[in-house]
């Protein structure tokens, strides 16, 4: 089984985020840089479905030289190979444009199954994982929390808006992760030992023979924090009664009741 | 006249979700402002499609509906709806394609802005028209950052975030086109689903209920009660789902549900940052914190200090007593 995980590096979920000078990006020094946690999972299930039906699996990255750090953790975790896509034009690229640079890439490369996270927790776009299936013609099933592997077919549990479904698909496929497909491990420090031995695959889309996307489809004119002009109006009182009161009071005068 | 708002409008086995009837108040609002005409699109099968579906969309504004039929559709996979809606595409060439932000709705325009290399809008919330263009503003980095996007082609996709507007009546006349349509190439197979319909869904709920770690785990009966008590649904932050006391269906945050109710309140919820960005588009926060430093305080618009135990039950006698006297 030849597994393929696409990864991207992301700021930690605790950072404070900040828009940069230009107002219409984020200030990224001082940032610390991890997986996205969704990649986790998908890592954490290639390196288990490895483990139960062999083969290998490889993680691949559009980033710039610090996103070495996130293949070695990933190798650390237990991926074979890394990818590295180093190229200013791929990571300028939009969703579709990184969609079509990593189905670019992986059409030149063996799989039966690429995992991808749900989404990325910096664009949160949702779109890279499905668009590359799309690029690639091969079926593609987005928030697993479960799947099996058998017959050269997969069959997948995954969140619906108030349930769960079970979809099946036939190999090679494209599976997104949602939260509960598996408990990703955490490095140890024979693994992480072992990662620092394996050797990064870092290309250019030249080297890649990739021609640079097209210009992006739409245009980000402006970041802004979110409004919370929020009171924070504590209510006073001496008894839990007389606080409840008060607030019961409050929301109705604001229609709320 | 701009090109017309199509709006995919999703349903589960013959229910309109409501996220998609917010999407179709956007588009016939977007469309009024654009002197446009606004075209809801359903797909299913003889069964699961029904008349109370077609007049709900023209009773919230649709222009016209067009309702996609094929026996194959009874329970719809989203490579097939993308097919479905793609053709209608096609033939209506409309300006701007607007869907609900569901798993489904999701999963169905990211295929949909791949096979059209269009450009996509995901999980916004709000819709602006600045001179000719429309402006979309979307949370980004777990909703710490709002972007504002403007397309550079036409058409392009919008999918709307649960929350985003007041859903509001605005009745048309009934135009309706029933197209027999074809699934196209499909490669998922559907085997079967469960669905909770004891439960409100949380994305869809009107108030929210959340319990942190200063539940302790204790608080689930009585967070369910106050929950019940609006009609609402319980929700949790990552603590207390790490703590197994919650589900992760329940999760609000930046790794787990982004939420927008109108009334959100928050019990024993500290405020971590990530917990923030999946409820401060909420209208209203009310948080319930014995510690008086917790940084929910902030980011609430009402708060109480004290014991969560002992305030939200008399929270709920209070509204089921206001709710029974009408």
């Amino acid at each position: 089984m030849e597994i393929i995980v696409l990864m991207k590096q992301v700021p930690a979920t605790e950072s404070f985020i900040e828009i940069a000078q230009d107002g219409r990006s984020i200030k990224t020094e001082d940032l610390n840089w991890v997986i996205n946690p969704y990649d986790e999972l998908a890592l954490e299930e290639a390196i288990r479905i490895k483990e139960t039906h062999g083969g290998s699996v490889t993680a691949v990255t559009i980033g710039q030289a610090m996103a070495q750090d996130a293949i070695r953790t990933a190798m650390a975790m237990g991926v074979d190979k890394g990818l590295l896509i180093d190229d200013p034009k791929a990571l300028g690229a939009d969703s579709l444009g990184t969609a079509k640079i990593l189905a670019a890439t992986l059409g030149t490369m063996e799989y039966d199954l690429i995992l991808a996270g749900q989404r990325a927790v910096d664009d949160d776009s949702y779109v890279v994982g499905p668009a590359v299936a799309q690029y690639l013609d091969i079926p593609c099933i987005t928030l697993v929390t479960k799947q099996t592997l058998s017959d050269g077919k997969i069959q997948c549990e995954r969140t619906i808006d108030g349930g769960t479904e079970f979809v099946e698909a036939a190999l090679p496929a494209l599976l997104t992760t949602q939260r509960g497909l598996n408990e990703p491990r955490y490095t140890s420090l024979p693994g992480i030992m072992k990662a620092k031995k394996k050797k990064i695959d870092t290309q250019s889309l030249a080297d890649l023979g990739i021609p640079s996307p097209a210009g992006a489809v739409s245009e980000t004119i402006a970041m802004e924090l979110p409004v919370t002009k929020r009171a924070g109006k504590i209510l006073e009182g001496d008894t839990p009664e007389a606080k409840a009161d008060l607030l019961v009071k409050a929301l109705q005068d604001a229609n709320f009741i | 006249m701009a090109k017309s708002v199509l709006v995919f409008a999703e349903h589960l086995d013959g229910k309109l979700k409501k996220v998609s009837l917010e999407a179709v108040c956007q588009g016939r609002r977007v469309a009024e402002e654009m002197k446009t005409t606004m075209t809801a699109v359903v797909a299913g099968s003889e069964e699961t499609l029904d008349d109370e579906i077609f007049d709900t969309l023209a009773r919230f504004g649709a222009d016209k509906v067009i309702a996609g039929k094929n026996p194959e559709l009874g329970e719809v996979m989203p490579d097939a709806l993308t097919n479905v809606l793609s053709a209608v595409i096609e033939t209506e060439s409309p300006g701007l394609i607007l869907l609900g932000a569901t798993a489904r709705g999701r999963d169905m325009s990211a295929r949909l802005c791949a096979k059209m290399g269009a450009p996509l809008a995901m999980d916004c919330l709000k819709i602006g028209v600045e001179g000719d263009g429309l402006v979309f503003t979307r949370p980004v980095y777990g909703g710490k950052i709002y972007e504002n996007l403007k397309f550079k082609q036409s058409p392009g996709i919008a999918v709307m975030r649960p929350g985003s507007i007041k859903l509001v009546e605005a009745q048309k006349a009934l135009n309706l086109e029933v197209l027999d349509v074809e699934t196209g190439t499909i490669d998922l197979t559907f085997v079967s689903k469960q669905i909770d319909t004891s439960k409100v869904d949380l994305t869809e709920a009107d108030t929210v209920v959340a319990g942190g770690y200063g539940t302790a785990g204790k608080a689930n009966d009585i967070l369910e009660a106050l929950a019940q008590a609006w009609g609402g649904a319980v929700g949790a932050s990552r603590a207390a789902v790490d703590e197994g006391w919650h589900p992760l269906a329940e999760q609000v945050g930046q790794t787990g549900k982004v939420v927008s109710p109108t009334l959100y309140l928050a019990c024993g919820i500290s405020g971590a940052i990530q917990h923030l960005a999946g409820m401060n588009s909420s209208r209203m926060v009310v948080a319930i914190n014995k510690d008086p430093d917790a940084p929910i305080f902030s980011e609430a618009d009402f708060g109480i200090v004290d014991d969560l135990f002992d305030i939200v039950p008399l929270i709920t006698e209070r509204i089921q007593t206001i709710k029974a006297n009408g």
